[in-house]
């Protein structure tokens, strides 16, 4: 952090203070954004960051019409806002970002419209989604892909292959929880869970996890291990309904996450010789292809049916089997990051034959956030 | 548009209203679907759900007016994992309003199978009353 490179701009308190009981939480948020923002004479689509704790950050973005490319959910209590402020400074200094909004809001005392994460009757969720028998992802997640069907002409077939070619990769992998070869009627003769998905459509329920170490590439080279240099990030939120995605058949945060990634690391497509994609239904690969660019809107189904994901193919895809058929603790992402690891040290047990550049693609929420890095083993 | 009541079963979640979305549930007890639009006429957003600022342009400057209540079905799995207070299978569904906005909702009085559940089908606003406060903004086909 260099010293004087980046100032706080605009600040403001809510319009009032005490007891305020005609807004809520939310509002709270809302309305200090709002005036700090009036404060310094910006508007949000001047944002592309954004920053809070207690509430969702895309409840934050969503609710604001924000389309960050920096997004900081840091929570650890009453200093959480100190702590924004010097990532936010960091991030602004690194690139991800160039204006980062800050916001605060607790309904205290009034107690309207708390809860954050999803809980509560009065939050957005509580009110415009839970009423309709929602329960968990594997009837929420799984809503728009009617539409993406329908819009492409795709088949429940090519959606059964997802998880077919994904349990050959599983094959290759002794930590693989599934791992007999399965076919396509296999996958449609499983249990309806929330039609048109089947059972061998939708992610495990693992006990797991995973960590990783990161150290600056000069400090790098003294270790032990191959390094695995990071070339390129993204990160970005839509909504945290999945009803109010603005396009059912792609995620806008896959796309600007994708794009922030690759403008970053100066690579093209063609450079990837390993992919990963977040797969809680079979589904995301999909959406994954076409919004990272991989492929044309609606080319990922024949894309994938056609082999060009599995072994031996030109695009090796999710290659410890996924969270289809390796595991899924829940928040899958670090097993994504650690098997892309494994790609570039060349210590996979389903190895890609000189892999070079390696991109591990996360969602969080129902397509509401989403996280790419993207890897390389070469020095730099 | 109303004349036919859904009541819904009490174990299933409410909502609870908050002052920036009182007017909306007061407006689908009356059988309407209340949406809001910026004033500022070069903009002139229609959005939902409501708040209190454009998501546009973030003017303080809204209204609030009846929409027709009516859309087309956008997308929807069948559940066959119910969730508490309801019976499998059942669909849980994304209508597009003809003004523009979307919403998750169920389309009630009709079978909730792929074949009675058509993409693109018209549908209009059909509230279900789930308690004294609370109306859902439910849908059923145009005609049915
Ligand atoms: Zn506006």
């Amino acid at each position: 952090m260099k010293r004087k490179s980046v100032a706080i701009v605009g600040a403001s308190e809510t319009t009032e203070l005490g007891v305020i009981p005609h807004l809520s939480q939310m509002g709270l948020h809302a309305d200090a954004a709002l005036n700090a923002m009036a404060d310094c004479g910006l508007s949000p689509k001047d944002i592309d960051g954004v920053a809070t704790a207690g509430q969702s950050p895309t409840e934050i973005a969503w609710y604001l019409g924000i389309t960050p490319t920096y997004v900081d959910g840091t929570s650890v209590g009453g200093c959480s806002f100190m702590l924004h402020v010097r990532h936010a400074a960091a991030a602004i200094n690194e690139g991800l970002c160039n204006t980062v909004l800050i916001t605060h809001g607790e309904s205290g005392r009034s107690g309207i419209g708390r809860g954050g994460f999803g809980g509560g009757p009065s939050t957005l969720g509580g009110q415009f989604e839970a009423p309709y028998g929602i329960f968990g992802a594997p009837n929420t997640f799984t809503i728009p892909v009617l539409r993406y069907m329908k819009q492409y002409g795709v088949t429940e077939e090519q959606l059964a292959m997802v998880a077919v070619v994904q349990r050959e990769w599983a094959g290759r992998n002794p930590r693989a929880a599934m791992r007999d070869p399965i076919t396509v009627d296999d996958v449609l003769s499983s249990r309806l869970i929330a039609w048109p998905f089947h059972l061998l459509e939708c992610c495990l329920v693992s006990d797991g996890g995973g960590a990783l170490i990161l150290t600056s590439a000069e400090r790098a080279k003294d270790f032990p291990t191959k390094p695995v240099y990071i070339l390129g990030t993204g990160e970005s939120v839509e909504t945290p309904m999945v009803s109010q995605m603005e396009d059912l058949t792609s995620s806008r945060a896959f796309k600007v996450s994708g794009k922030k990634a690759f403008d970053e690391a100066g690579i093209s497509h063609k450079d990837v010789d390993h992919l990963m994609i977040y797969d809680a239904f079979a589904h995301l690969p999909l959406y994954g292809l076409e919004d990272l660019g991989f492929v044309g809107r609606g080319e990922a189904p024949a894309f994938i049916a056609e082999g060009n994901t599995r072994m031996g193919g030109k695009l090796p895809l999710n290659t410890n089997g996924g969270g289809l058929s390796y595991a899924h603790s829940g928040m899958y992402g670090m097993f994504a990051l650690q098997e892309s690891v494994r790609q570039m040290r060349g210590t996979a047990p389903a190895q890609v034959a000189g892999a070079k550049i390696a991109v591990s693609h996360g969602v969080g929420g129902m397509f509401g956030a989403a996280g790419t890095i993207i890897m390389s083993n070469e020095a730099p | 548009m109303c004349q036919v009541i859904f009541v819904a079963d009490i174990r299933k979640p409410l909502p609870k209203a908050t002052p920036e979305t009182q007017e909306f549930w007061d407006g689908v007890k009356q059988g309407k679907f209340i949406l809001q639009r910026c004033n500022d006429p070069k903009c002139a957003k229609v959005y939902f759900p409501p708040r209190p600022f454009c998501p546009v342009c973030a003017s303080r400057s809204v209204s609030s007016f009846a929409g027709s209540g009516r859309g087309k079905l956008a997308s929807y799995v069948i559940n066959h994992r119910p969730a508490p207070g309801f019976d499998a299978p059942y669909g849980i569904c994304i209508v597009d309003l003809d003004e523009g906005p979307r919403l998750m909702t169920s389309i009630v009085g009709v079978p909730q199978t792929p074949e009675a559940l058509v993409l693109d089908m018209a549908v209009e606003l059909a509230p279900t009353v789930a308690s004294d406060e609370i109306s859902l903004p439910t849908f059923r086909p145009v005609g049915a």
